[in-house]
């Protein structure tokens, strides 16, 4: 990105030279200053803040002590029930994570072909869920319990079943269900992400394709729009991994909390559970690192598949 | 065994085979089907009159439409303890001053990490890159004793200044600047001895309009759909989004109410969508990671 200069001048350090370029362009920190300050504050420093305090038990009341690894001891050798939050999120993860981004793939790839007027209604058709906030609720009217809802009410029209099924408070169900729900909300930034990126890609790199033996759309997806898409994969494949491991707040909303016997439970409700019901500050960051830990991994194992597309 | 190349004006034509464009049409219509139709469930319910809502078995579409849900969240409305348009006001208040802070300081770093060579800005942007990974709501609490800290519990300042600096904002706004400004523009605009300040605002930010409304739809319907927070706790200062889901806490008798609130909630990041949608995408070209 940036150019080399050739200029350095052989009488000065390279500290010398950093302390320069950085008196040279002050206004760049000027510019970037506001932002800076209030990102470190509202988003660097609670991270921080989160592993130094996993290793204390801190309260909220009193000052914390350092207990040092005492909190992940705990957390992976005597927490029941964070191994089935572990359990879920991974289920949850695995099923979410690839099927949403392929789902985010597909779809804008399926309607890149389409004229524009018609690709415009599609896009908002496919893009509607995930920015209408709470409108995810309809699905606890369409699986409501009782006979009124509508999934109960045409299964006990038809006789396939003969008492109503409690969706959202089933063990059974509750899973399937909010994975369900999760993928309806998941065509988000990524989606358009990938619209855009398609959109980019030139006409005659297709054409140069057909002429070298592309025979399918099939090849000519896998040796030319994929590798010139490569941004936007990786781009969507971090929303995508954020958003199925920080899921947690359309569970509590559909299903209760917690949910029943722990079927959907989240790592991120056991934070949410240690850290704003039952104050165990140091506990719950600990699972916050914990998590930050698990999503870092994800991204790093995720950049090492995309390296291999169209090879 | 290569086929031969069909070719129609100066164009190659692509190898297309009807059955993949067959089947293609088949997902997209199941997929289409199954994104659209609780959104249209959403419509029928807010439009089914109470003997409609409470029938057997339930149907999907609505008979006799009305708009008497419309009519009744309004009066339900009038009966809050906080006069229903302060709700109104703090979420389009929070909303509006936050997206706009997000797109000026958003930009303003941007154009500074894109276009200005200083030491540290790359740092500085691969830091806000890692930190598209983080979840807000992970860090909730260590945020909550942040924001204590500052004294900005139970203001307006606590939803809105958080909002100012977004990942995703700097991040999306950074790629636009790369691609689309062009650097003899803006060097010509130095040597006519414009500040930088002046350069940015004059000359790099109308060159990335389209990105504006990228960044507007994405902080607008996140600060819109905001509930209840932790940060918040007089009523005067609760968003419209939390009022209503106190006024559906009411139980089933407000169904049709409480579909009628949602298609209003939904209506208007919908909108705002639909008005700046080409650009968005446009925008979304340049949005890629590099590397």
């Amino acid at each position: 990105m940036s150019k080399k200069k050739a200029v350095v001048r052989s009488d000065m350090t390279r500290w010398q030279w950093t302390l320069k370029e950085m008196k040279n362009n002050w206004v760049g920190y000027a510019m970037v200053a506001p932002y800076m300050l209030i990102f470190t504050c509202f988003t660097v420093l609670p991270v921080v803040l989160s592993m130094v305090i996993s290793f204390t038990n801190f309260n909220l009341l009193e000052l914390p002590d350092i207990v040092w690894l005492e909190n992940y001891i705990r957390l992976f050798l005597d927490d029941d029930i964070f191994v089935i939050a572990c359990k879920n999120t991974l289920i949850f993860a695995i099923i979410v994570g690839p099927v949403s981004y392929m789902m985010a793939l597909m779809v804008a790839w399926f309607i890149n072909e389409l004229p524009p007027r018609i690709r415009a209604i599609v896009t908002l058709i496919f893009y509607a869920p995930s920015i209408s906030g709470q409108v995810y609720l309809i699905w606890g009217t369409l699986f409501s319990g009782d006979s009124y809802g509508w999934v109960n009410g045409i299964l006990l029209d038809l006789g396939l079943i003969t008492t109503e099924i409690q969706w959202f408070q089933d063990a059974d169900y509750v899973m399937p269900l909010c994975i369900v729900v999760a993928l309806w909300t998941s065509l988000g930034t990524s989606f358009l992400s990938n619209i855009a990126g398609l959109q980019g890609i030139d006409r005659s790199m297709y054409e140069a394709g057909a002429v070298d033996g592309v025979r399918n759309r099939w090849q000519e997806l896998w040796y030319i729009t994929l590798p010139s898409m490569r941004p936007q994969l990786m781009f969507s494949a971090v929303m995508s991994i954020t958003s199925c491991f920080g899921f947690g707040g359309v569970v509590t909303a559909l299903c209760g909390f917690p949910s029943v016997d722990y079927a959907a439970h989240t790592i991120m409700h056991h934070l949410d559970d240690y850290g704003s019901i039952r104050f165990e500050v140091g506990y719950s960051s600990a699972i916050a690192v914990v998590l930050f830990a698990i999503m870092i991994g994800a991204n790093m194992l995720v950049k090492k598949l995309l390296s291999k597309v169209g090879q | 065994m290569a086929k031969k190349l069909r070719i129609r004006g100066h164009k190659v034509v692509l190898n297309r085979s009807a059955g993949g464009d067959a089947g293609i049409t088949v997902m997209l219509t199941i997929l289409g089907a199954f994104m659209f139709l609780p959104m249209i469930y959403v419509i029928m319910q807010s439009l089914k009159p109470l003997d409609e809502l409470w029938m057997f078995p339930p149907r999907f579409f609505v008979r006799n439409p009305t708009f008497k849900n419309y009519r009744d969240l309004f009066m339900l409305m009038t009966t809050s303890w906080v006069p229903f348009s302060r709700y109104i006001f703090n979420t389009v208040f929070t909303s509006v001053v936050g997206t706009v802070g997000n797109l000026f300081f958003s930009s303003l770093a941007a154009y500074a990490m894109a276009k200005i060579k200083f030491p540290g800005g790359k740092t500085m942007f691969k830091t806000v890159r890692t930190s598209l990974m983080f979840h807000s709501t992970v860090t909730a609490v260590t945020s909550f004793l942040l924001m204590s800290t500052f004294g900005l519990i139970d203001t307006y300042f606590a939803i809105i200044v958080p909002a100012w600096a977004t990942s995703l904002g700097l991040y999306l706004m950074k790629q636009f600047m790369e691609t689309n400004v062009s650097d003899a523009v803006l060097e010509s605009a130095r040597l006519d001895g414009a500040s930088e300040l002046r350069t940015f605002w004059v000359i790099a930010m109308p060159m990335v309009k389209p990105a504006w409304l990228t960044l507007i739809i994405y902080s607008f319907q996140d600060l819109w759909n905001r509930g209840s927070s932790i940060y918040i706790h007089s009523e005067q200062l609760k968003s419209f989004n939390y009022a209503i889901s106190q006024i559906m806490a009411g139980g089933i008798k407000r169904a049709g109410a409480h579909a009628a609130s949602m298609v209003i909630m939904m209506a208007v990041p919908i909108i705002v969508f639909v008005i700046s949608q080409s650009n968005i995408i446009e925008t979304m070209g340049s949005s890629g990671m590099k590397d």
